[in-house]
């Protein structure tokens, strides 16, 4: 009777944990510590997470350059209304036209943004409109924003990878619908919201930190209260939100950039908190000056919920991986993308709608170098 | 004898149900018709009632009824009245406190007015729960001891959702009514007060907390431990020997040198139990209110200490200097 008792005893508590295994990744997962001992700075990854995300990544075959020439034929003189890749020679030109089709649209091929039987340099189609912009916006990141894609650069497979709409983009989210009225108010979060990682936090950290500039820092600087620090608890969830996304698409845990016992920090974070700080405001001038104003180009069927246009964040690119693409370089075979399109080079400002964090300058600096 | 009939005990006590000591004072009797119940039987006793439920217990049960349906409904207007959204995203769903603007005014109903209407009636609920457990004890003429044990818990409520959001000047510095969410508060909390680990009072109540599952264990395994000998059942271990107690205390005192005596072991258990909340209250309290960074308080008076540097230095990118 005893040992019966305890088989059954023993039977619940397996069944028991075989259930709660059920809630999270299983073990094994590689660790490798990577500050001072004891400190908890260490880089964890589920290689059967990473593993297949890592094999996911191809980067498409290196279509041969153009030959060089002495003298060559500037696509601007030859073809019209060539805005952003004027400076390319005519086979260099073709070559890119051929490359970024296969990146953006290999389905829809040339007629994704030319009209076929009307002239190559008319405006016809709206996404015409917008992948002229988006090689402006291509060039700059990759001349002006080196703080945050290093000499890797991006091209446009970066975050298209073959398809016109890049899969991850996000729009403003007004939340799972509500009864309101009198009850039933979310503060914008408590949604099991992918944005966040399945946590209850905000589900649009987006809009205040990625569009509008509003202040990410929550932690005081100093150990006692002196009233300088006006955030609260509830500021500290929509930060928390922002860190969630980063860190789901980036596949990085907090200690990939922070120190384990104070997040606020920055003598002791890792250097890839720098490059994380200039990517948000990549991000936010990217958002504010080359996608937004794009709004009334778009269709209504590419327009959000609350019509607003799909924006880039981290995870446009990243894809769930700290480097994008495993860190391969495809502008080392492209130049022409990382070329300034206009000069001389404008700085990058974003707009002054930020009150808080007036006193942390956007994004001057690394335009400037 | 029958033996194992019982999961935790030895025998299953079934005899006719007894309505108790009678009652000395109160308006009401006790309720109910007693009867018994076979599994709890297994678990404990298997009587279940009369309950003696007094103005005290029927407010308390009121109010708290008007606390969970305020949360509930709330929690079930958050989803548009969908009742399968409901349940599949329960544990997500929350009752939160006014935003900051508020301050301690009183805002509008589902600008926060609920979540304080709902904190009114459950606060209500919980200390009316404790003037029952303080009568129900003087009645039977025991010692106070569940309700001030009770009360130390009720000081950490209090903290968290009233005293300190006074202190700080605002209600949505309290926690919101919700399973997750008040999980990810809590971790936001600690985020934005600079790690609450390095907060004294919070590492001595994490101490109390772990030392009372210790002390729990330790002591329930001793009492289980010489069942066979009748040591639950035992009155007279202090002074005889051979008895069931003294090998509870032989155990303890041939292993570790010190034993607790069956009185003891309880107050132990009881100051490890109360110190949990009670310590762990102070810690919310400090917080925000007499510290602002627990991890910089914690490095000004030594107890953090500095690491040698592991990687390349790195400098706020936002004062300017760049890279």
């Amino acid at each position: 009777m005893i040992s019966l008792n305890r088989i059954h005893g023993l039977a619940v508590l397996s069944a028991a944990s075989l259930l709660l295994a059920g809630c999270w990744e299983r073990p094994p997962v590689d660790s490798k510590q990577v500050g001072y001992r004891g400190t908890g700075m260490v880089d964890i990854k589920n290689p059967r997470i990473v593993g297949p995300r890592i094999a996911e990544q191809t980067v498409p075959e290196v279509i041969p350059a153009a030959p060089p020439e002495e003298a060559p034929i500037l696509a601007s003189q030859v073809y019209e209304n060539v805005q952003v890749l004027g400076d390319l020679s005519v086979a260099e030109f073709a070559r890119a036209m051929v490359a970024l089709t296969a990146w953006v649209s290999p389905e829809q091929s040339c007629l994704y943004c030319h009209v076929e039987g009307e002239s190559m340099a008319a405006d016809t189609l709206y996404t015409k409109v917008v992948a002229r912009r988006m090689l402006q916006m291509n060039r700059d990141l990759n001349t002006g924003w080196t703080s945050h894609v290093k000499e890797t650069g991006v091209t446009c497979y970066t975050c298209h990878r073959g398809q016109p709409v890049p899969a991850e983009i996000w729009f403003a989210d007004p939340g799972p619908k509500t009864a309101m009225g009198a009850a039933g108010n979310r503060f914008g979060q408590n949604a099991a919201a992918e944005s966040v990682a399945l946590a209850s936090l905000p589900y649009d950290p987006f809009t205040p930190f990625l569009l509008q500039d509003q202040n990410i820092r929550v932690g005081s600087l100093q150990a006692l209260p002196d009233g300088s620090n006006p955030a609260g608890t509830k500021t500290a969830e929509w930060t928390y939100g922002l860190m969630m996304h980063m860190s789901d698409s980036l596949g990085l845990n907090c200690t990939g950039c922070h120190q384990s016992r104070f997040f606020g920090i920055w003598e002791e974070s890792t250097p890839q908190r720098v490059s994380a700080w200039h990517g948000i405001r990549m991000a936010r001038t990217l958002n504010v000056e080359y996608i937004e104003p794009l709004t009334p180009v778009f269709p209504e069927n590419r327009l959000g919920p609350l019509g607003d246009v799909g924006k880039v964040y981290c995870a446009t690119c990243h894809q769930g991986l700290q480097k994008p693409l495993n860190g391969v370089s495809m502008l080392k075979d492209y130049p022409e993308f990382g070329k300034p399109w206009r000069e001389p080079l404008p700085r990058l400002v974003a707009p002054e709608t930020g009150t808080e964090a007036a006193a942390e300058p956007v994004a001057t600096t690394a335009a400037a170098q | 004898m029958a033996e194992y009939q019982s999961i935790y005990s030895r025998v299953t006590v079934t005899n006719p149900t007894y309505p108790g000591v009678p009652v000395r004072t109160g308006v009401y009797g006790r309720q109910g018709k007693p009867s018994l119940v076979y599994w709890f039987g297994k678990i404990g006793d298997a009587q279940i009632g009369p309950v003696y439920l007094g103005w005290t217990g029927i407010l308390s049960l009121l109010c708290g009824f008007i606390a969970i349906e305020i949360i509930g409904l709330n929690m079930w207007a958050s989803v548009n009245w969908d009742p399968v959204q409901f349940v599949r995203q329960l544990a997500w769903l929350a009752l939160e406190p006014p935003s900051a603007e508020y301050g301690l005014r009183i805002p509008p109903l589902n600008e926060g007015g609920w979540w304080l209407m709902a904190g009114f009636f459950l606060t209500a609920s919980i200390l009316l729960w404790w003037i029952r457990t303080y009568r129900r004890a003087r009645q039977l003429g025991l010692g106070t001891h569940v309700a001030w044990a009770f009360a130390a818990a009720i000081w950490l409520y209090l903290v968290l959702g009233l005293i300190r959001p006074v202190l700080m000047g605002s209600w949505s510095e309290a926690v919101p009514f919700g399973i997750f969410p008040h999980l990810d508060w809590t971790a936001a909390f600690s985020i934005r007060y600079g790690n609450l680990f390095y907060n004294p009072f919070h590492a001595l109540s994490i101490a109390f907390l772990y030392g009372s599952v210790l002390l729990f264990a330790m002591h329930a395994g001793t009492v289980l431990s010489t069942v066979r000998y009748g040591g639950d059942r035992e009155i007279e271990q202090v002074v005889d020997r051979g008895t069931a107690g003294e090998r509870m205390a032989l155990f303890w005192r041939w292993t570790m040198g010190f034993n607790a005596n069956v009185e003891s072991i309880h107050r132990w258990a009881w100051w490890f139990a109360v110190l949990t909340p009670l310590t762990g209250g102070i810690g919310i309290l400090l917080t925000g209110t007499v510290v602002d960074n627990w991890f910089l308080w914690a490095v000004k008076h030594g107890v953090a200490p500095p690491y040698p540097a592991t990687m390349p230095p790195v400098v706020d990118p936002s004062l300017g200097v760049t890279p």
